[in-house]
């Protein structure tokens, strides 16, 4: 059906407000997350909807990591209520400890992890499959193949948790959080159960003998929940009869059903949706082998319906060598392993990847300084850096090990270690402030404790930036823009036994560079020195603040084109003009931070006052 | 009529802003939309895409060769993701050259920076291009378009939302008479 009858509510959803519109639909009474892309926008809904909806005792946080928040809201399903998590899927390693132990316990109120995956990578430093994270914990878990989809498994989800007592996994891809479609909202339904935690400490205090019991239930519940109706494959088109058969599951079902359609091969090939990957239900399995002898399955990332088939012989997929194990199944790819599954022919055509537009920081971002200043004052340095806006440093030459959240301080520490003598070059790490409270504080307590010769350099600007700028624990702000205790990053890194501490802005090169070199000298002679580079993110900032603080700047006529600026500053506001071999601003694009003043070696870039030359 | 569409730029540029607004357009006029978009790093200066489906669709991407209008925000996007269009679809590019082709695809430039520039509208030169893009493939009515842009900054200042209207029919005439 390509029109909608009228009359209908309907608005336009991103995967990720589906998600957060099902959560509370379904009288979810605490969601937590650590924002990460491509998670990032649900917990942000789930907020709007408790506002809108004036859900008043429904939890929504921002937790300081995903372990954190994974071990929030479950404590309150325990306690008896529907409650979720939200992480991308490197958040859910992070959280990978209270998940294994928690599916040996169990739940009382409904509980959903939603880890969502990032085949590609499109913004992550793996393509891992977090239905393996399910197999391993034994844990089943749901593969929305749209919004609308994903919304309604979030109700599937709570059901399929409270029967069985188990923590149940919703695991959508990019395709599906970064999708939009049309929703008709459903009604949302208010849920004042009370807490009540039944103290029961076998179980939820449970000792390793108690364990191992605990383990035996799981395996007795898996069972079960492989027979569940409600979460069971669906035959797309029962009447057709073949020997071969294609299974589906996730975005790629949603890829799959046009082509199928398109390539007329609907009405000659049996065309299986998995809803549940893992689990993978008994009888399904059963019947399939019987009444298939040639089966294609079409999962992101890993073969994990291949790989409960388990008959190689029979089975094409990602293991077998059918189906790429690597990178996103586009649609263009499943066209092409269709077609030849089938021997018809279609018109596939693969693009040919060309180099972009790379990404970089805004113009003006304080990062810039921050990381223009670390080379003035460190020009041989090891620069270990960690995940956020700031990985851009790279394009700078001011990043050169990135590993995953919290690493840039223990990277530090492994240099230091292995650097152990007088060519130690200076090793100096760069973090964001919510990566430090995220991961950072337990490496730079080691690194205090060992003494480590290094400098941190703790990038505050006070939020959250690459992932849509969500507060921190320093912003005294929680997602409902509503005050909480803010926590003091002096004091804490003070606390973490740290005896050098500075802080400083950025943007004032001249001073900031200084500081820096002294720090640098400090760390090199006597351990571990923290310097906190204050200033905030434009993009969180109010047009009036930008416009207040705005200060033209000039290029001179005396440029000669050296390109110095555009190599080693790299502000997109700085264009070079071939031509005329000089260096021209672009103006809708800069923001006046007048940073670009202190980097010109030639000082050809001038405040506009004390410039007689024309606007560039 | 089912359409299938790529609109690609810079990160910043305001691609997903259109994307949205002209999903949301189809919607109200009782179609069905999907819609695929670019989130996280690239969203920093980087190269930008989103895919928007209106009609009987179940995949939120386009397949290359399929795509019935291209929309580039930015000149060099044209060369990127010109192999998403089918042989009959058509390319508008934000460009100062006067004619251009991409594949075997018919590309028409709309000045829109120029025109931005002109009208003192330099956060609107998505609009621009969007007006142009339905001048050329009929998606949807500018009506439905000029509506939706009400509806979207209601909160704003009326001058703000002239504005917007402003470049979205300057783009739209522009292209409508042909220069
Ligand atoms: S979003 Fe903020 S932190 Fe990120 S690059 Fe832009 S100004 Fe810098
Ligand atoms: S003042 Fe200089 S460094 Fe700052 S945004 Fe403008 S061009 Fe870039």
């Amino acid at each position: 059906m390509s029109r909608v009858a009228k009359g209908h509510d309907r608005s336009l959803m991103l995967g990720n407000e589906a998600l957060a519109r099902g959560l509370v639909e379904n009288g979810c009474r605490m969601a937590t997350s650590y924002p990460g892309t491509p998670a990032s926008e649900i917990l942000s809904s789930v907020a709007a909807w408790k506002k809108s909806e004036k859900l008043d005792r429904m939890h929504v946080q921002w937790a300081v990591n995903e372990k954190v928040a994974f071990e929030i809201a479950y404590t309150g399903s325990i306690a008896g209520l529907r409650t979720a998590v939200a992480m991308k899927q490197v958040g859910l390693n992070v959280a990978s400890d209270p998940f294994m132990s928690a599916a040996y316990l169990g739940v009382k109120g409904g509980f959903l992890v939603i880890s969502a995956d990032d085949p590609g990578p499109h913004s992550s430093q793996t393509e891992q499959d977090s239905r393996l994270y399910a197999m391993s914990a034994k844990v089943p878990v749901l593969d929305p193949d749209s919004p609308g989809q994903a919304r309604d498994m979030t109700g599937v989800g709570f059901r399929l948790s409270e029967e069985f007592e188990i923590p149940v996994m919703i695991r959508p891809t990019t395709r599906v959080c970064h999708a939009r479609q049309d929703i008709e909202k459903k009604k949302v339904q208010r849920n004042n159960v009370e807490a009540v935690f039944e103290k029961n400490p076998a179980r939820w205090a449970a000792t390793p003998k108690f364990r191992y019991k605990l383990h035996n239930q799981l395996e007795e519940k898996l069972k079960k929940i492989a027979l569940w109706k409600e979460t069971a494959p669906v035959c797309l088109n029962p009447s057709v009869q073949s020997k071969k058969a294609i299974i589906v599951s996730g975005v790629s079902a949603a890829h799959a059903k046009d082509i199928v359609r398109e390539l007329g091969v609907e009405g000659i090939i049996t065309l299986y949706q998995v809803i549940q990957p893992y689990p993978l239900h008994t009888q399904f399995i059963e019947m399939v082998l019987k009444k298939h002898d040639d089966i294609l399955v079409l999962e992101e990332t890993t073969g994990v319906i291949e790989m409960q088939l388990a008959r190689s012989d029979r089975v094409k997929g990602k293991n077998s060598g059918h189906v790429p194990e690597t990178g996103e199944l586009l649609p263009e790819i499943i066209e092409k392993i269709i077609a030849d599954f089938l021997s018809v022919k279609s018109g596939s055509k693969i693009l040919e990847t060309k180099p972009g537009r790379r990404p970089t920081l805004c113009a003006g971002c304080p990062h810039r300084a921050s990381f223009f200043a670390i080379k003035k004052a460190a020009p041989k340095g090891i620069y270990t850096s960690d995940i956020g806006c700031y990985t851009l440093g790279m394009n700078l030459k001011a990043v050169d090990t990135v590993l995953c959240m919290g690493a840039a301080i223990s990277q530090a520490a492994g240099f230091a270690h292995a650097y152990d003598d007088k060519k130690r070059p200076p090793i100096v790490a760069t973090m964001g402030d919510s990566t430090f409270f995220h991961a950072g504080i337990p490496a730079l307590i080691d690194a205090v404790v060992q003494n480590i010769p290094f400098l941190l350099v703790i990038l505050d600007n006070r939020t959250t930036a690459m992932t849509g700028n969500q507060p921190t624990p320093a912003s005294g702000k929680d997602v409902l823009g509503e005050p909480v205790t803010a926590i003091d990053i002096e004091k804490l890194v003070k606390g973490c036994g740290i005896k050098y501490c500075r802080t400083a802005n950025p943007m004032e090169t001249d001073k900031f560079i200084p500081l820096l070199k002294k720090a640098v000298k400090y760390s090199q002679n006597n351990g571990p020195a923290v310097v906190i580079s204050r200033s905030p993110c434009l993009l969180s900032l109010p047009n009036e603040e930008l416009r207040e603080n705005y200060k033209r700047v000039e290029i001179t006529d005396t440029c000669d084109g050296c390109g110095y600026c555009i190599s080693h500053f790299e502000c997109p506001a700085m264009v070079m003009d071939k031509e005329k071999e000089k260096v021209t601003l672009d103006r809708s694009l800069c923001t006046g931070c007048g940073v670009c003043v202190h980097v010109c070696p030639k000082k050809s870039i001038v405040p506009a006052e004390s410039s007689n030359v024309e606007g560039s | 009529m089912n359409y299938q569409i790529i609109i690609s730029g810079a990160g910043g540029q305001g691609v997903l802003f259109i994307t949205r607004l002209l999903a949301e357009a189809c919607m109200n006029d009782n179609r069905h939309v999907l819609t695929s978009e670019t989130h996280g790093m690239a969203q920093r200066g980087g190269t930008v895409i989103s895919h928007l489906k209106v009609g009987d669709f179940k995949s939120p991407l386009i397949r290359p060769g399929s795509a019935d209008l291209f929309v580039a925000l930015k000149p060099e996007n044209l060369d990127l993701h010109y192999g998403f269009l089918k042989k009959s679809g058509m390319a508008i590019v934000n460009s100062s050259e006067g004619s251009l082709t991409a594949g075997t695809n018919r590309a028409k430039a709309l000045n829109a920076d120029f025109l931005a520039n002109q009208d003192n509208n330099p956060g609107s030169i998505n609009l621009y291009m969007l007006g142009g893009a339905i001048a050329l493939i009929p998606v949807c009515s500018i009506e439905k378009i000029k509506k939706q842009i009400e509806i979207r900054f209601v909160k704003k200042d009326k001058k703000i939302r002239a504005k917007a209207v402003m470049a979205l029919e300057r783009g739209f005439k522009t292209i409508v008479s042909g220069c």
